[in-house]
């Protein structure tokens, strides 16, 4: 089946070859398309940026159901735990539900056999594919991110990821670019092509508290919740950080104060 | 000292222990009240200690993180992350020595150039000044070590291209990489070696740093004015006087490291390195760390393999013999006008540097125009016969001849814009990297020993402590 | 002047300003406050703590089997005693127990015992849970380091062992399951 899928791609590539050969003139190289169209991400101005920003609760559930109802199928996130997931707002019950519904392999057994059991709070969230050979099997030979990191793994990552999947599929592709199959133009992409398929469409998910479903809307739940994901401490970060930087501003003036009464009997 | 030594103080435990282990005297004429010190010394004399500092929190906070860390290929990515997850404040510990190591460079750099700027460096504290290129090159080491640990896209490529520096050393050079390595590329066996001597290298800075302060005991602290302390009236005791004003540079110094630790803990680094190693994977654009991107450009200057890494090595090896090269018998740039200049000029290169290290080699900066010549060739090459002599024997100036050219050789618009893009003219990248290097090597080789010789420096005063100037040093008129 | 004597007997009294107290005390509190993340990272982490309970379903054990799990890095030992077996529990005097105590205070249900697999003597696995092991003199447990025997109850009743096999702290979340230990 694999065997037949691969081939599958092997002759469309081939197909796809031909014309593109005979057009070469017209269409522009890669390093030709990204300088004209690549696009720099917008920036957004979300509730946890800036020095004193923190997460939006609300936010971080609908961008865990948008990650669960679509980015999941493809994508991993392989460094969350469920436990963890009491962060952005579930009880620990709620958490333990929600472990339940997904399957972890677990073994081997008496017997020597892997089996397959609910996951339990303790466990990591499983990932779509067994391993990166399997997911690009699937996947016409790229390789779907696991997303644990990816606003750290980006420039600019937050606003990367909203750009990406919020404003960049809306673009019909020029006709100076040429697109192979397997290939979606997007110019917040580093090379404006790229393997992923438009996400998010209006709709797709339906939000429990009531938000619209808009497609910006959904990119940016998500880039929360993975912002959250990719550093879950950010909150305490910037809090003690605030607590920080007070002690030492009235450090810094006690022991000026300090250093010049010493200093005040040396002549110059 | 030794055998007849009786300690001084009062207290009958600490004289008891002191007579014994005369370790209170030491700290005492160290850092202590015993310790007299230039009275004139300006904020930039802070940074000694700020460096001492910065070697405590990474001491500190890397032998913490060790405890949690695991020295194998497919199990270091995820303890880094356990440490930022799980680990009870292990976020923070690891921001700080990440962000540490940084700062330990911002810290030193400043001390550096201090160095140069005072004259820090000439007799009699040649040996000091050389030990402190030896902490200097120790902290690269470990640094770049160091970053190798988390096992990211950059740590893993950043170590394939350094430790592939030592393949240029003719005959072993590829003995000597397959040694550094423990294979055939950086893999495991590079990790753990690299985890081990990161532990290991940093015991070695702190017993240069203590020969460090010991050889700084010896002729004692230069002072701004570059003269000699010639009595008591020109010191004061290190405690109280030097202990408070370095207390007050640590909160100020403090301040700025946690603005970073808290708020930007992740400014200095390189987003690549939340990418797990893969070895069958670039990253597009590979940068070292940006306190070895001044090196790296000197590196990058040279087209030879093997002179570039001998340039980068002679960009640290010259100021070993920076003691020698100088000439000039004043040590304080305040009293030598062309020398103060040219200090500053070396700085402005030394970022120049820096910048180029980071910047795309081919990076147009300025542009000349095109090279007609090349574009007039690639078109003839499509002529036939009669009109390719014609269009060489008298090349035009202007494009738009050109281009009528490109048309009868069949070549259309947008292939011949192609062409013209081609062969722009310009200054780029490496071009100002070339000469940022050699300028920098000009400055130490030529500029300093010349500088010597021709420079009319400005009068001395008496003393530091007295700004009258003396009779052998007043202007001969 | 003479800025060297002055300054000796000079700082002498200037430690007792208040502000040289005060700067003092900043750096005294905040080293404190930096040394306890220093110290505190040393304490379980959230991955361990997580793995502080565990849920253990009884409901496939068939009565006189017994089952192992693991429990905060130790052997856990759970067996569904047979009515004989805990009349045979029962019904020892306490007097001829080295450390007497009843078995209704070591079984929150007759039927299942719950236990650490830990040996009082010096910590090794007692045999006796898995069939076919060699459960000692008592038809309990017996600990081949040392030959130390216990009881159905897992009382210790010969050998070096000086206290019964320890019962950690649990709780039935249904007829069938328990959660093992203490949230942290």
């Amino acid at each position: 089946m694999k065997k037949a899928l691969l081939s599958g791609f092997a002759a469309l590539t081939l197909l796809g070859a031909a014309p593109a050969a005979m057009a070469e003139e017209e269409y522009l190289t890669s390093e030709e398309a990204t300088e004209k169209y690549h696009k720099y991400p917008e920036h957004f101005s979300f509730p946890q940026s800036g020095i004193m920003g923190t997460f939006d609760r609300a936010q971080l559930q609908r961008g865990f159901q948008v990650y669960r109802e679509v980015c999941s199928a493809c994508h991993s996130l392989e460094r969350v735990a469920f436990r963890t997931l009491t962060q952005i707002g579930y009880s620990e019950e709620e958490v333990k539900a929600l472990a339940a519904e997904y399957e972890v392999q677990d073994g081997p057994d008496d017997d020597g056999e892997m089996y397959y059991r609910p996951a339990k709070p303790s466990d990591y969230i499983p990932s779509p594919y067994e391993n990166e050979q399997q997911s690009r099997a699937s996947n016409g030979g790229a390789y779907p991110p696991d997303l644990s990191l990816i606003t750290k793994a980006r420039p600019h990552g937050p606003d990367y990821v909203a750009s990406l999947v919020g404003l960049g599929y809306t673009d019909e592709a020029p006709e100076d670019v040429q697109v192979s199959d397997g290939q979606y133009y997007n110019p917040y992409f580093h090379t404006v092509l790229l393997a992923m398929a438009q996400p998010l469409y209006e709709e797709q998910v339906e939000y429990a508290d009531g938000t619209p479903a808009t497609i910006e809307q959904m990119a940016q739940d998500v880039t929360t919740f993975l912002t959250w994901a990719a550093e879950p401490s950010m909150e305490a970060r910037k809090r003690t950080g605030i607590g920080v930087m007070i002690f030492l501003a009235i450090l810094i003036v006690v022991s000026y104060v300090s250093y010049k009464k010493v200093w005040e009997d040396v002549k110059k | 000292m030794a055998h007849n030594y009786q300690s001084k103080y009062q207290n009958p435990v600490i004289n008891w222990i002191d007579t014994r282990l005369p370790i209170f005297w030491l700290v005492d004429t160290a850092v202590g009240a015993g310790h007299p010190t230039p009275k004139n010394l300006n904020y930039w004399w802070n940074f000694g200690s700020l460096a001492g500092l910065c070697l405590v929190i990474q001491l500190i906070s890397g032998f913490v993180l060790a405890m949690h860390y695991t020295p194998h290929a497919d199990m270091a990515f995820a303890s880094v992350e356990h440490i930022m997850r799980d680990v009870n404040y292990g976020w923070r510990i690891r921001y700080i020595h990440a962000n540490g190591a940084s700062f330990f460079f911002v810290v030193v750099f400043i001390h550096i150039f201090r160095g140069l700027y005072y004259g820090s460096y000439k007799a009699p504290r040649e040996l000091l000044w050389m030990l402190g290129v030896t902490i200097l090159l120790l902290m690269m080491a470990t640094a770049f070590m160091g970053y190798v640990l988390p096992w990211g896209q950059m740590s893993f490529w950043g170590a394939t291209v350094i430790t592939n520096l030592f393949s240029a050393v003719p005959f072993v050079g590829d003995s000597i990489v397959t040694l550094l390595w423990g294979g055939f590329s950086v893999d495991n066996p590079t990790l753990a070696r690299f985890f081990s001597l990161h532990y290991l290298l940093p015991f070695v800075i702190t017993g240069t740093v203590i020969l460090h302060v010991w050889a700084l005991n010896m002729p004692g602290s230069n002072n701004p004015s570059g003269i000699d302390v010639k009595g008591p009236q020109d010191t004061i005791p290190f405690h109280p006087y030097y202990t408070i004003k370095d207390v007050f540079g640590i909160a100020v110094f403090l301040a700025v490291f946690c603005a970073f630790v808290f708020f930007m803990p992740n400014a200095l680094g390189h987003p690549d390195n939340y990418i797990p190693a893969d070895p069958l994977a670039t990253p597009s654009h590979i940068v070292p760390e940006w306190y070895f991107l001044p090196f790296y450009a000197i590196l990058r200057a040279v087209p030879d393999k093997l002179l570039g890494v001998v340039a980068m090595f002679a960009s640290i090896g010259v100021l070993f013999v920076l003691p020698w090269l100088d000439t000039s018998p004043v040590r304080s740039a305040t009293f030598r006008p062309l020398y103060k200049k040219f200090f500053w000029i070396f700085i402005v290169v030394c970022f120049g540097l820096g910048w180029c290290g980071q910047a795309d080699t081919d990076m147009p900066l300025i542009p000349f125009g095109e090279d007609e010549q090349a574009i007039a060739e690639n078109i003839a090459a499509r002529l036939p016969a009669d009109s390719r002599a014609e269009l060489l024997a008298n090349v035009p100036g202007d494009l738009k001849v050109l281009e009528t050219y490109a048309t009868r050789a069949g070549m259309s618009e947008a292939a011949f814009e192609r062409l013209v893009e081609k062969e722009k003219v310009t200054f780029d990248v490496l071009h100002l990297n070339r000469l940022l290097t050699a300028y920098y090597f000009f400055h130490f080789l030529v500029l300093i020993p010349l500088l010597g010789w021709f420079e009319k420096t400005r009068p001395l005063p008496e003393s530091l402590s007295s700004p009258v100037l003396s009779p052998s040093a007043m202007p001969a008129e | 002047m003479s800025i060297e004597a002055d300054a000796i007997d000079g700082a002498d009294v200037n430690r007792r300003d208040f502000i040289h107290i005060a700067t003092g005390s900043m750096l005294a509190v905040g080293g404190a406050m930096v040394a306890w993340p220093f110290i505190h990272q040393m304490n379980p982490s959230a991955d361990v703590r997580a793995l502080a309970t565990i849920e253990v379903d009884l409901a496939a054990l068939e009565p006189g089997m017994g089952m192992k799990a693991m429990f905060r890095g130790k052997p856990l030992f759970i067996r569904r005693r047979t009515d004989a077996e805990i009349a045979e529990a029962r019904e020892v005097s306490m007097t001829s127990l080295p450390d007497p105590q009843a078995d209704e205070e070591r079984a929150q249900k007759a039927e299942y015992l719950v236990l650490l697999g830990v040996c009082t003597h010096l910590g090794c696995v007692p045999l006796g849970t898995g069939s076919g092991e060699k459960r000692g003199d008592y038809n309990g447990w017996f600990c081949p380091c040392h030959g130390s025997h216990y009881d159905t109850s897992g009382r210790i009743r010969k050998g070096p062992a000086p206290y019964n096999l320890e019962i950690p702290f649990y709780e039935y979340t249904s007829d069938t399951t328990i959660k093992v230990g203490k949230e942290v």
